[in-house]
């Protein structure tokens, strides 16, 4: 299991491999991985920059929570989601999250449960520069 | 002292990221809330957080404990 947070610009697809390299053990066991990438959308080439902020130490605890709970609740061998935050442009890969497991079921859901559980609970906070001004992103559904 | 923090908009609104409260007695998350805001009324929509784990409005808190407050989340 990872977690990372990350001021750095990351290549998701590098990171995926660079963290499947260490998987060694897995090896012969692992059928199927499902990913997740999110990306930094320009919104019709209105928004120029973001600025993501969060909750240092609570972010990283969530997440790893959230990883423990999905190797618990379903049947995967491992857990990968790295996080940036600070200011990034349109294009810029957002967030990773990815699960390992002998059969797609499982990947999929275990997959499917980290983002959502990131995106409604993890504390992290968008705010968008767009013209000569920024707003927060509106969290309130 | 209980540590208090802010986060995103409520930390802009505030112009405060953190401060402390001074209590001997211990505190409800709403009665820290009611202390560093000079007792503006707790927005609805706010969420909690005590020693970084969801809590809410009526969780005590005592000294050496760290609470957030923030709005909604919106990350991924």
């Amino acid at each position: 299991m990872k977690v990372e947070v990350t001021e750095n610009e990351f290549n998701p697809w590098t990171s995926l491999q660079a963290y499947e390299d260490t998987l060694v053990a897995q090896h012969g066991k692992c059928g199927a991985v499902a990913t997740f990438v999110g990306t930094m959308r320009d919104e019709g080439k209105t928004v120029q920059r973001l600025f993501l902020e969060h909750y240092p130490g609570m972010t990283e605890k969530y997440l790893h929570g959230i990883s423990e709970t999905a190797l618990q609740r379903w049947d995967i061998l491992d857990t990968l989601i790295i996080h940036r935050v600070g200011e990034m442009l349109p294009g810029d890969t957002i967030v990773l999250v990815a699960a390992w497991a002998g059969h797609r079921a499982p990947a999929f859901d275990a997959c499917r449960f980290l983002i959502e559980e990131l995106k409604s609970k993890a504390p992290f906070w968008k705010r968008e520069t767009v013209g000569e001004g920024a707003r927060w992103v509106n969290g309130i559904n | 002292m209980i540590a208090v923090k802010f986060f995103a908009s409520l930390r802009e609104q505030f112009g405060k990221s953190e401060i402390q409260v001074d209590s001997a007695e211990p505190l409800t998350v709403a009665q820290v809330w009611a202390l560093a805001c000079d007792n503006a009324p707790l927005p609805s929509h706010i969420l909690m957080a005590v020693n970084m784990e969801y809590s809410n409005e009526n969780r005590l808190v005592q000294e050496g404990d760290e609470v957030a407050f923030f709005p909604p989340v919106t990350g991924g």
